[in-house]
């Protein structure tokens, strides 16, 4: 089958959703003239025309609201955020308006709304390199998609366009499969699978809350999302020559969350790592610890072993970067421990 | 530039203008003001629940903004709406059952006070952020051309919300495309407690507008007519395709801030002087200079606004309890 790398795949599938339905439009900083910062909207201005591919000028509360708007009035609006760190600028617009219109109308008022974009440390300091999900997962009305693999991105991106309801898309850098102009070196991890790469041309919708076991085991369960799936599978590929069997399970979504999937495999396995990118307190491990606790507590037979970055900002020097994100040995210590214990 | 605003007490010039217009926009106003004087009792004398922000003295500007569009043109509110839903024709016996929480509100008992709206009435919501509905009106401006529908979106907002940076984002933007968008600043003077001299440094805030390359029109907010006619060259210029209008209109909010908010840092003859100016006294001595109607009618339609108030609260006694349990089926939208 025919092979594309993750960035490829959004883009097919947010072009073939804006050829089948009139009313999808897309809007953000650079996504048309420019071909988007990472080359998701590449040539989409050229198809669909200014009037469906916006070129905003830097105002992310403002597009935000814009998107808001369509999609309050008929269309289904894809708003990209260059860095997801920039959707802070629009957080009253995300978090006060978008996700709560439609419990404020009484169900009346539906946002068919995506908010897309990459996060995930990189080497660009700060401001360029957080996980930002944890924020809208606490968010309710939203959903949190995150796709891990080519072949579940074109198939998220497009029941995200399809949902009725605000839904935030995050993309991870270095899953792009492409170096980003000016970003200097191509961006790669050598942890990176190439899974799901094999992306049908037709369109096919994955639905949201449906998690995927991307590798079946016995000994110990691993629920990771992103680039930390990735790391975790190469955690699974080390222990399996040890002959512990891992299973890895990727959410691909954490709103809404299929607990039936993460259930049925604690329910095997009997211990459990979790593993997120963002940073630990509050954050998404935790909420995935908690949701365990409720659901599976008396089929543990170790405590959930929490793998999370830092509770610092992303600082930039690469030997500290590092500490602060998990790594393939963090995952590898934490799986250990849990078998240990 | 003046900063002194002057408070405009004389009739509206109503001679040789449309008699219907003029007695629906009446009709109009005196249902916003009763829905509201009516508002201040019950939260007196019923457990009427939660707060509200009364626009008593303003209903001019929503009155006369939405006479100037069609209906399928849209509207976004803010924290002090219910003169625009009244204005919008969101039926008054589901406004007042959503005042009362109840399941036939025009929410659901969802929204309240502050988040009343109808989609179907094109009143896109009720945003009570400050200066968030700017974007989210412009966006709707932005869909009427994608869609190629000749539908205009105007977005009210207070003299407050100039100084959030949605206002400015979404204006530079809405020029920038030509939107058909309409912003109406709702210059009621007040930001709570501060004045526009205190909050805003150029305090003339239709000047702005040149900063987006947009026509800025300064209109007498308590002269429905001038406000309609105000509005009317602006859904006029936005449906040529020649962009968007910022109307500041002048109003004075008489009463407090939000439902007992005394406003006790307002003079006591500032607020007299306003009072003497009301807009829909204005309005009825405008139309019997003209000889468009007779104190008699005029009290007709005072008798039957009243009555339609009166209604409203009946009808929102009949409703039903909203169940502790029924927001579950709205957190988000599933087929």
């Amino acid at each position: 089958m025919r092979q594309l790398g993750l960035a490829a795949a959004i883009r097919e599938g947010i072009i073939q959703e804006m050829r089948a339905d009139q009313s999808v439009i897309l809007m953000g900083e650079d996504v048309g003239k420019f071909g988007g910062a990472f080359h998701v909207t590449h040539d989409m201005l050229d198809e669909f025309g200014a009037e469906r591919v916006w070129d905003t000028p830097i105002s992310e509360a403002g597009f935000t609201g814009l998107g808001i708007g369509a999609a309050l009035t008929g269309m289904r609006a894809i708003v990209e955020y260059q860095y997801l760190d920039f959707i802070f600028c629009a957080m009253d617009q995300v978090v006060n308006q978008a996700a709560k219109i439609h419990l404020m109308s009484g169900g009346r008022a539906k946002v068919p709304l995506v908010l897309r974009g990459p996060q995930g440390a990189t080497g660009r300091g700060a401001q360029h390199s957080q996980s930002i999900e944890a924020y809208f997962m606490h968010t309710p009305g939203m959903k949190v998609v995150l796709p891990s693999t080519p072949y579940d991105a074109k198939g998220l991106i497009i029941s995200a366009i399809r949902d009725d309801n605000p839904v935030l898309f995050v993309e991870h850098k270095l899953l792009y499969g492409a170096a980003s102009p000016g970003g200097g070196k191509a961006l790669s991890d050598t942890a990176i699978q190439a899974i799901g790469m094999d992306v049908p041309e037709e369109p096919y919708a994955i639905p949201l809350g449906s998690a995927d076991i991307k590798r079946a085991g016995d000994d110990v369960t691993i629920i990771a999302t992103l680039l930390m799936l990735h790391r975790a599978l190469a955690v699974a590929d080390q222990l399996s020559n040890e002959g512990i069997s891992v299973e890895v399970i990727d959410p691909r979504s954490l709103v809404p969350l299929d607990v039936e999937t993460i259930a049925a495999s604690i329910a095997k396995t009997n211990r459990v790592v979790v593993v997120s990118e963002d940073t630990s307190r509050a954050g998404v491990a935790a909420e995935l610890v908690a949701t365990i606790n409720d659901h599976c507590f008396y089929d543990l037979e170790a405590p959930v072993q929490r793998v999370a970055a830092g509770d610092t900002p992303i600082p930039f020097a690469p030997a500290a970067e590092r500490h602060v994100i998990p790594q393939v040995e963090d995952i590898r210590a934490a799986a250990q421990r849990v078998l240990s214990d | 530039m003046t900063t002194e605003i002057e408070i405009r007490r004389q009739p509206v010039d109503c001679a040789g203008q449309d008699a219907e217009l003029l007695l629906r926009m009446f009709r109009k106003m005196l249902e916003a003001r009763e829905f509201e004087e009516q508002l201040y009792y019950l939260f007196l004398t019923t457990a009427m629940p939660g707060t509200m922000h009364q626009a008593v003295g303003q209903e001019a500007v929503a009155v006369g903004v939405v006479s100037a569009l069609n209906p399928d043109d849209t509207i976004t509110s803010t924290h002090r709406g219910h003169a625009h839903c009244v204005a919008k024709d969101v039926p008054l016996d589901e406004m007042m059952a959503e005042m009362f929480a109840k399941r036939e509100g025009s929410c659901r008992g969802m929204g309240g006070s502050m988040h009343l709206t109808d989609f179907s009435k094109g009143m896109l919501g009720a945003f009570a952020i400050v200066g968030s509905g700017i974007p989210i009106a412009t966006g709707a401006a932005l869909s009427a051309r994608v869609r190629n529908s000749g539908q205009v979106a105007v977005s009210f907002f207070g003299d407050g919300a100039v100084n959030e940076g949605t206002f400015h984002e979404a204006l530079n933007m809405a020029a920038l495309w030509n939107l058909p968008a309409i912003y109406i600043i709702e210059n009621n003077q007040y930001a709570l407690s501060m004045t526009v001299a205190e909050s805003s440094a150029l305090p003339d805030l239709a000047a702005r507008a040149c900063a987006y390359n947009m026509p800025g029109v300064r209109v007498d907010g308590n002269d429905a007519l001038a406000v309609y006619e105000a509005t009317r060259a602006a859904v006029e210029r936005a449906r040529a395709g020649e962009g968007p209008t910022l109307i500041e209109a002048l109003t004075y909010r008489i009463r407090g801030h939000a439902r007992f908010e005394a406003a006790g840092y307002r003079p006591a003859e500032e607020v007299d002087a306003w009072k003497n100016a009301d807009p829909i006294e204005r309005l009825a001595a405008g139309m019997i200079a003209a000889g468009i109607a007779s104190e008699d009618q005029l009290n007709q339609i005072r008798g039957e606004a009243e009555r339609a108030i009166e209604e409203a609260i009946a009808y929102a006694e009949t409703c039903s309890e909203v169940a502790a349990e029924d927001y579950l089926a709205y957190i988000t939208a599933e087929e």
